[in-house]
């Protein structure tokens, strides 16, 4: 028979070092269903037995707001779906900041449950100076407390002893506590009564811990809850009954007030600390890195060299993937009869496989530094650095690092907001991370600029014109993002503002297990759940562009190599020769396909813009994945899809291109409009693909392809009407 | 009196009240910035908003606009070196 523990504790404390030390590599993440929050379980030898351990997220106390919040909660009173009953509660604690880490121990308390107290970080409270008497505490608390240092494995086997030891007598947690005022206890005691007479209605029998958060927790999501399969009527009683409870006064007041005084007690007898903090490394790194100039300093290169990691280090991997890709592809390919076979696996399945894996460099390398940067205490300074420019968008500071990673990729971008708590935040900087310009719009811009931009200074040789619309471009993402944010949180993401309480714990050594540990969930996660879909994608594109696949131009063409064969030698002039004949034939083929029928489609829809079909052609082909739009448009104008944003060829023969009469194809409005076109638009799958892996939900990943592709059309025609409207036309 | 936003780095005092009963005043009593605790302000950001303030033996960081719904009572004595 196996056991359940659940470990809980403070964001910080040390609970996922403990985590790793108790269960190895055997842990499992998956999510709990409805909520975005992610479930960690793993399993332990304990006397013999398994048992299993679950991670509940951090938190500072089970009073909750949203579903995500209520997790803790509704798992250690067995009221989650999905999971086994809890039989132990290990609570960890950290002994630098009892005060605070023990409010959450006197709810666990409540609950009734067998729990255990791991005392951790016992090192650095011997730095502080701090000295524990156990024995105290844990005769106070009426339960066992075990002192451990969790990093360096002192005190585990300790701690599983007395996990074995448990037994299951709870005596001891049923006496002391906070002392609650009389009308707090009879109001209390009555919702409870009135709540279980509903039981049959509710479906399970209130806990007194529940039916004392629905009280005291006004407007929270246990009383949301509850209000919702009661009928109306019971938040008005529920209100009477808290106006009663306090005589008045807050409840949330009363409670915070209730515990904090048992809590000072219990410290006062069993705790020893210094008059002045003592002053640690820690707080004197401190006051370096959030220095007014110091710390910006240090801020703006630690955020280069991320930046820098996800855009220029994982280049040469990314390289080394789509060679490895193409290698493969290419010897498949060689083995295989031509046909839609050969067809499918290599430029479908094996390119959809290469799409997937293309990505895995920068989301390791950022979620590594992200994880470092949480793992030493670093990223609650960058959140405090930048909150009041983000607060001004309606973002909060924790939003910087996503939205800065996504100018690299918006992908490893959406994935760093798991650190923000705030669902609201952590959705809204999701839906704009895209407009972030990321670096595979890099070669539409190079492209359109080289070609079409004139090479001109203005401001007196001050400023380059072709250098300054590259900087528009990344500037609309942003312009048109804070807008953005703020409309989502006044709508679709409305609600109440959460607090913008972040604890700044001390600066500690990233631990090697814990950031490896992040770093491979994270890509396996991104592997199982994205990966999915985002080779389906790739597998659907191919299809569309290659069907129907027409047997007379095969034909034609073979017709047109056998006749090249016999009229020139062998030698560099027959191979361009040949070469030539295969982009004309993959123009061809192209032109027929699918893909080339919806370019022609919507030719009407994207004429406002200054776009014939063919430029209509290639940003629906890049839908999907942004990057293919230059290979697109050098299969469509013939020249194969070798070609890239720095080829010759391209750019002559997009300035040669012409409508049908016979005026230039492309101008500059066309130019700028496609750029903007593409600043704007949520042209990758992938990106879709990691969103509804972090919403949970189809709505948001579809919301943001809607707004974006408006965003996009309109941004695109205004522009190009502007810009002919003001005489650019003629250049 | 004076509340917590007014008050500059180095300065220190005891939590008179806390004006309201929203979600912010659940969480930040529930992180021990309750009627009766001693806090001190400890930096602003660079930008001049949030705040760090230390309280029950750790660090804090509260935006302005929340920490103007708490009242200080002001240490007489000048705050130490």
């Amino acid at each position: 028979m196996s056991i359940h523990f659940a470990l809980v504790g403070n964001p910080n404390v040390g609970k996922t070092t403990l985590f790793n030390a108790l269960t190895g590599l055997s842990h499992v993440t998956g999510n709990y269903p409805g909520v975005t929050v992610e479930r960690k379980s793993g399993a332990m030898r304990l006397n013999g037995n398994t048992a299993n351990v679950i991670d509940l997220p951090g938190t500072y106390s089970l009073a909750a707001r949203s579903p995500d919040e209520m997790i803790v909660a509704d798992v250690l009173l067995g009221q989650q779906e999905g999971e086994e009953p809890v039989d132990v509660v290990l609570a960890v604690i950290d002994a630098t900041n009892l005060e605070r880490n023990l409010y959450l121990v006197s709810q666990l308390r409540e609950l009734g449950k067998p729990l255990v107290v791991a005392l951790n970080m016992m090192d650095l409270a011997d730095r502080r100076e701090i000295k524990i008497d156990v024995a105290v505490m844990a005769e106070a608390l009426g339960v066992p407390v075990v002192p451990i240092c969790a990093h360096k494995g002192h005190g585990v086997s300790e701690l599983l002893q007395a996990l074995t030891e448990i037994a299951h007598d709870v005596s001891g947690i049923y006496s002391g506590g906070p002392l609650w005022p009389d009308e707090l206890r009879h109001e209390w005691e009555s919702l409870r009564e009135e709540l279980n007479g509903l039981s049959a209605k509710i479906g399970h029998e209130i806990h007194p811990m529940e039916a004392f958060r629905i009280l005291v927790d006004k407007g929270g999501y246990a009383e949301e809850r509850m209000a919702a399969t009661l009928e109306d009527g019971f938040i008005s009683r529920l209100e009477e009954r808290r106006t009663r409870a306090g005589s008045g006064a807050s409840l949330a007041g009363l409670e915070a007030r209730g515990r904090y005084a048992w809590i000072h007690e219990i410290v006062r007898r069993g705790v020893l600390k210094p008059s002045e903090r003592v002053t640690t490394m820690s707080d004197r790194i401190d006051a370096v890195l959030t220095h007014k100039v110091g710390g910006t300093v240090v801020f703006a290169l630690l955020m280069v060299v991320v930046f820098q990691a996800i855009y220029s280090w994982a280049g040469p991997l990314m390289d080394l993937i789509d060679g490895g890709v193409g290698w493969v592809g290419n010897m498949v390919g060689s083995r295989m009869p031509d046909g839609v076979l050969q067809s499918l696996v290599v430029d479908g399945i094996i390119t959809g496989v290469g799409s997937v894996l293309i990505f895995l460099p920068q989301i390791l390398i950022l979620m590594a530094c992200v994880a470092v940067l949480e793992d030493c205490g670093y990223m609650a300074r960058a959140a405090f650095l930048m909150d009041r420019l983000l607060s001004r968008c309606g973002l909060s500071g924790q939003s910087f690092i996503p939205l800065l990673s996504s100018f690299a990729c918006a992908i490893p971008g959406v994935m760093a907001t798991r650190t923000i708590a705030d669902r609201r935040d952590r959705f809204t900087t999701m839906l704009v991370a895209p407009l972030m310009s990321c670096s595979a719009r890099l070669p539409v811009y190079v492209l359109m600029i080289a070609a079409f931009v004139p090479d001109e200074r203005i401001l007196g040789g001050l400023i380059g014109v072709q250098g300054a619309t590259l900087f528009a471009m990344y500037c609309i993402g942003i312009a048109v993002a804070v807008p953005i944010a703020w409309i989502l949180k006044r709508t679709l993401l409305k609600g109440e503002t959460p607090p913008f309480l972040l604890e700044l714990p001390s600066y500690k050594w990233p631990q090697p297990r814990v950031v490896a540990g992040k770093v491979y969930r994270q890509g396996k996660e991104f592997l199982r759940r994205a990966g999915t879909i985002i080779f389906a994608i790739t597998v659907i594109v191919w299809a569309l562009a290659y069907f129907p696949h027409s047997a007379s131009i095969e034909q034609q063409f073979e017709a047109e190599r056998t006749a090249l064969t016999t009229l020139l030698p062998e030698g560099a002039e027959l191979e361009d020769a040949i070469a030539d004949i295969d982009n004309r034939e993959a123009a061809e083929h192209l032109n027929n396909s699918f893909f080339a029928r919806g370019g022609h489609l919507i030719e009407p829809l994207v004429k406002p813009l200054g776009w014939d079909w063919r430029i209509g052609v290639s940003a629906l082909a890049s839908f999907p994945a942004r990057e293919v739009v230059v290979a697109t448009l050098g299969t469509i104008f013939a020249l194969g899809s070798d070609v890239d944003e720095e080829s010759e060829s391209l750019k002559a023969t997009m300035n040669a291109a012409t409508w049908p009469d016979g005026s230039p194809l492309f101008t500059v409005p066309v130019a700028l409009s496609i750029m903007v076109f593409f600043a704007l638009c949520c042209q990758c799958g992938a990106t879709l693909a990691v969103i509804r892996r972090e919403t949970q939900s189809w709505r948001w990943p579809a919301f943001t392809f809607a707004y974006m592709t408006v965003l996009a059309y309109v941004a695109a025609l205004i522009v190009y009407q502007g810009a002919v409207a003001l005489g650019l036309g003629s250049a | 009196m004076r509340t917590l936003d007014q008050l500059s780095p180095g300065q220190r005092g005891v939590v008179h009240s806390l004006q309201g009963d929203s979600m912010m005043h659940q969480r930040i009593q529930e992180m021990g910035v309750i009627e009766g605790a001693e806090v001190e302000v400890v930096r602003l950001a660079p930008l001049g908003d949030p705040i760090e303030i230390s309280v029950c033996g750790y660090f804090l960081s509260l935006r302005k606009s929340e920490a103007a719904l708490i009242s200080i009572d002001e240490d007489d004595a000048p705050s130490g070196a």
